[in-house]
């Protein structure tokens, strides 16, 4: 194989290894609902679940072929881009699906746009000026942020800037949302409240990953040859730490699409994070294989890019 | 801001309010007010304020956003499937029933324009003429009959499957005539048809993503587990239709969002507000809160074929030992309405009110124990989160027992699976009963012989034949008193302790006009969007 194509190879080796992962994990998901107490027939009786309802339900729903046809069924219906219905309310899944991803998806990337450039910087800054001042309160604060639980925060922020001040609607969803402004001011909230719990995270490793570069040979020798310490961090650490911070990136934004199930119920905000719960609480298999598709499929793609990034950004990988 | 004295709350405004629409007089509540250390210049401005929540001149229009407290992907706009008061809100938002239960707990048509029968077995309903669907349709008795049939069905999924299955006949007489013939008497039909989920739904209608219904509400927009947008019926065929313009159901799970969001403006109602939440709302004055109690209650069951609750006079010594009023101040701060032992609450017409609750009172507590010889026993007491604040009454009742001597012991085990393992196995342990319209399903659901759910395993035949015979008796008069001798035995017989019916509370902005308690639940009995107004 030619030298240059070698890392378009392992480009296509990862893909083709994320792809097994997502079969495995729909596989994986579809046994692990099969063990949970109780099927979707007697969750949707409830109190009225007398043995010959359930029993006329089940048959009248196809819930009584055995379970690998129905999940084969399930795997060829998405081979040809169909999602099925939902058990519950026998809706299509790809439209129930799909208002809740987009609402997610504006969600996630609002959250991205504010909180990765804000991240980097602390976090490569922290590094930069390493045992200052500056690096310390970065420190201090990060790591209270982290230790302080989001619904404390969203809380706390509802209560502060809707309740007291009244600045902010209370409520994500259903708001006049027909100017700039007021979605500004809709998204305010559960912006900055995610922005906190992922920032954290990324901050620290930005900093550790730039530092561990820091002390590198290499970089001893950039300073020796008397390039500035800017010119020092950013030309010669931090291209070398690429791959480990868009690793930390990845880790965090995946957490953006299926994780963020406290703030969208404080903030009454219908991502796909409730759909999946309310799925899994109704035991409503369709609709819960495709969410977890989805959640597999956001991180696997995120931390496919990002190793890509690493393969690409390393000059002995590539 | 009005003038209040301390530790006034918005449980003792609705208390007013309460008795205002019950008829007290001004001086009564005045006298009252003054009894317990209101004075008189204070105790004037609370009353007003009470009769101007009560009193006030409807408003038409605008857009009413409320919020309830679950809401999920399993949402549905079919009345069948019904099962959270999200789905009864939007049922009773779009359809109708052929009866409902008013304020007073008495039946009132609906739909229907009689409802009669010569022997309680065979019933003939006549419907109203005029009456249309959304989509013009008008109604007839084939609605009916397909609506009420649906039940019958098990693909369905229906909720009161087993409450439709007396209905062995119902068939079409003529356009606006229905026959509905049971399996044996049962004079309670008009109220059972009174149950959300036999609201009327047109002949045929399969598809549940939209709702077609007679309504007071067209649905606009429905999205399960997100939201409902209706707007008003110009064709509603009552006189007075709804007031509002519009209005959106959500739901906000969380209790602490569902108040921030009122209090902060984005919401006019937040239906089910925690006790706890009380004080904060009680600071602002652009919030009025609505209690009502329906009959929901916890309460402590012991078995009597088990030891020690099959011993004589202990039953009725545990009924002594529980503290009602620590009960409903410290384990519902106040939430709660005192009871007598026994399931129909004061919400239902059938309520006994000559049943006097039983005093708490150790002593005699203590002489009954003594007869039974278990003072000094371990008794244990199963509780779990999963029956409401049972771990609190059972930590009431222990501290009670441990002054005259008795050791009891609390059992605090998981809510997963409490259910199924505990409840109604355990010697001694909580149950949590939700409402439900009729002694008689009260009765044959608890406390008759075969019940499903006997949770002191209560066995009487003299209780079994009075329950078939109230059943059947069209005699409102014998009905009652047969009602009323049952509950008497139920408080002194059966071994369940019911100490306090559970109110609920809800939230809403001071702008909205035309609330009040129904006997069927909170928020009006899931039906205030017709009845309610915003003020400007």
């Amino acid at each position: 194989m030619p030298q240059s194509l070698q890392p378009w190879f392992l480009v296509i080796q990862r893909l083709g290894i994320a792809l097994l992962t997502l079969v495995i994990v729909s596989f994986a998901v579809f046994f692990a609902t099969e063990l949970l107490p109780g099927d979707v027939a007697e969750i949707l009786l409830g109190q009225a679940a007398t043995p010959e309802a359930v029993a006329g339900l089940r048959e009248a729903m196809g819930l009584n072929e055995p379970a690998i046809s129905r999940f084969v069924g399930w795997l060829l219906g998405l081979a040809q881009g169909d999602l099925g219905n939902s058990y519950v309310n026998n809706m299509d899944v790809a439209e129930l699906i799909s208002g809740r991803l987009s609402n997610s998806l504006k969600l996630a990337g609002l959250t991205t746009l504010v909180s990765v450039p804000i991240a980097l910087s602390l976090g490569i800054g922290a590094a930069m000026w390493r045992g200052s001042l500056f690096d310390r309160i970065v420190t201090v604060l990060t790591i209270s942020v982290i230790s302080v639980p989001e619904f404390m925060v969203a809380t706390l922020a509802v209560l502060i800037f809707a309740v007291w001040l009244d600045w902010l609607p209370a409520l994500s969803y259903g708001v006049d949302v027909s100017s700039l402004s007021a979605m500004l001011k809709a998204y305010a909230m559960p912006v900055i409240a995610l922005s906190f719990v992922i920032s954290a995270q990324m901050i620290r490793m930005t900093r550790a990953a730039v530092i561990e570069t820091i002390n590198t040979p290499y970089v001893e020798m950039a300073l020796l040859k008397g390039a500035s310490r800017k010119r020092m961090v950013l030309g010669h650490a931090l291209p070398n730490a690429l791959g480990p911070i868009a690793n930390a990136v990845a880790l965090s934004l995946s957490y953006l699409v299926g994780g963020v199930i406290i703030v969208e119920t404080i903030f009454s905000y219908p991502g796909v994070a409730k759909l999946m719960v309310d799925a899994v609480s109704t035991r409503d298999l369709p609709l819960i294989q495709s969410c977890a598709m989805i959640f597999c499929v956001s991180y696997l793609s995120l931390i496919t890019l990002a190793d890509v990034i690493a393969l690409l950004s390393n000059p002995r990988l590539r | 801001m009005t003038k209040t004295p301390n530790n006034w709350t918005s449980r003792d405004d609705a208390m007013v309010e309460n008795m205002i629409r019950r008829g007290a007089s001004r001086r009564d509540l005045l006298k009252m007010l003054m009894s317990s250390g209101v004075a008189a210049a204070a105790g004037g401005s609370l009353l007003m304020r009470a009769s101007s929540a009560v009193a006030a001149t409807p408003v038409s229009g605008g857009t009413l956003k409320a919020a309830g407290w679950s809401s999920s992907t399993a949402d549905t706009l079919d009345p069948a499937k019904a099962s959270l008061s999200t789905d009864y809100v939007r049922c009773c938002a779009f359809y109708n029933r052929l009866t409902f239960l008013d304020e007073a707990g008495q039946v009132q048509m609906e739909l229907a324009d009689t409802i009669s029968s010569d022997d309680a077995k065979t019933w003939e309903v006549k419907l109203k003429s005029g009456v249309s669907f959304h989509d013009g349709k008008s109604l007839s008795a084939e609605d009916v009959v397909f609506s009420l049939n649906r039940h019958l069905d098990p693909a369905v999924g229906s909720k009161v499957n087993s409450i439709a299955a007396q209905m062995t006949e119902i068939s079409k007489v003529d356009d606006l005539t229905v026959k509905i013939a049971l399996a044996s008497p049962n004079a309670d039909l008009p109220t059972i048809l009174a149950l959300h989920h036999f609201m009327i739904v047109a002949d045929g209608t399969t598809d549940f993503s939209k709702a077609n219904g007679t309504g007071a509400f067209i649905c606009e927009v429905f999205e399960p587990g997100v939201r409902s947008i209706a707007v008003k019926n110009p064709n509603y065929f009552k006189e007075q239709g709804a007031y509002l313009d519009s209005f959106e159901f959500f739901a906000i799970p969380d209790n602490n969002a569902r108040v921030n969001a009122l209090l902060s403006g984005d919401i006019d109602y937040a239906a089910a507000v925690n006790p706890r939440s009380s004080r904060l709302l009680d600071g602002s004055d652009d919030v009025s809160t609505l209690v009502s109690t329906s009959g929901n209650y916890t309460n402590l069951n012991m078995r009597l074929d088990m030891n020690p609750g099959d011993k004589a006079g202990f039953v009725e010594g545990m009924k002594y030992l529980l503290n009602r009023e620590a009960i409903q101040k410290s384990a519902f701060r106040g939430f709660a309405e005192i009871a007598n032992d026994q399931p129909v609450s004061p919400a239902n017409r059938y309520h006994n009110p000559n049943i006097k609750p039983r005093e708490f009172d150790p002593e005699r507590a203590k002489a009954l124990f003594e007869k039974a010889g278990v003072l000094g026993t371990e008794i244990p007491i199963t509780a779990s989160d999963a029956a409401t604040a049972s771990v609190d009454m059972a930590t009431i009742v222990q501290q009670a027992g441990s002054q005259i001597g008795m050791n009891i012991k609390v059992d605090r085990v998981p809510s997963d699976g409490y259910w199924s393992n505990y409840w109604l196995k355990a010697p001694i342990h909580f149950g949590n009963i939700n409402p439900r319209p009729t002694p008689d399903i009260l009765f044959s659901l608890l406390y008759s012989s075969d019940a499903p759910w006997n949770e002191s395993q209560y066995k009487s035949e003299k209780f079994d034949s009075m329950l078939i015979e109230a059943r059947g008796a069209l005699d409102e008069e014998r009905r009652t008193s047969i009602y009323w001798d049952m509950q008497e035995m139920v408080a002194n017989e059966a071994g369940t302790a019911i100490p306090v019916y559970i109110s609920n509370m809800d939230a809403f902005s001071a702008k909205l006009g035309g609330l009040k308690a129904n006997p069927l639940g909170g928020m009006m009995g899931y039906a205030f969007a017709e009845y309610v107004w915003l003020n400007n």
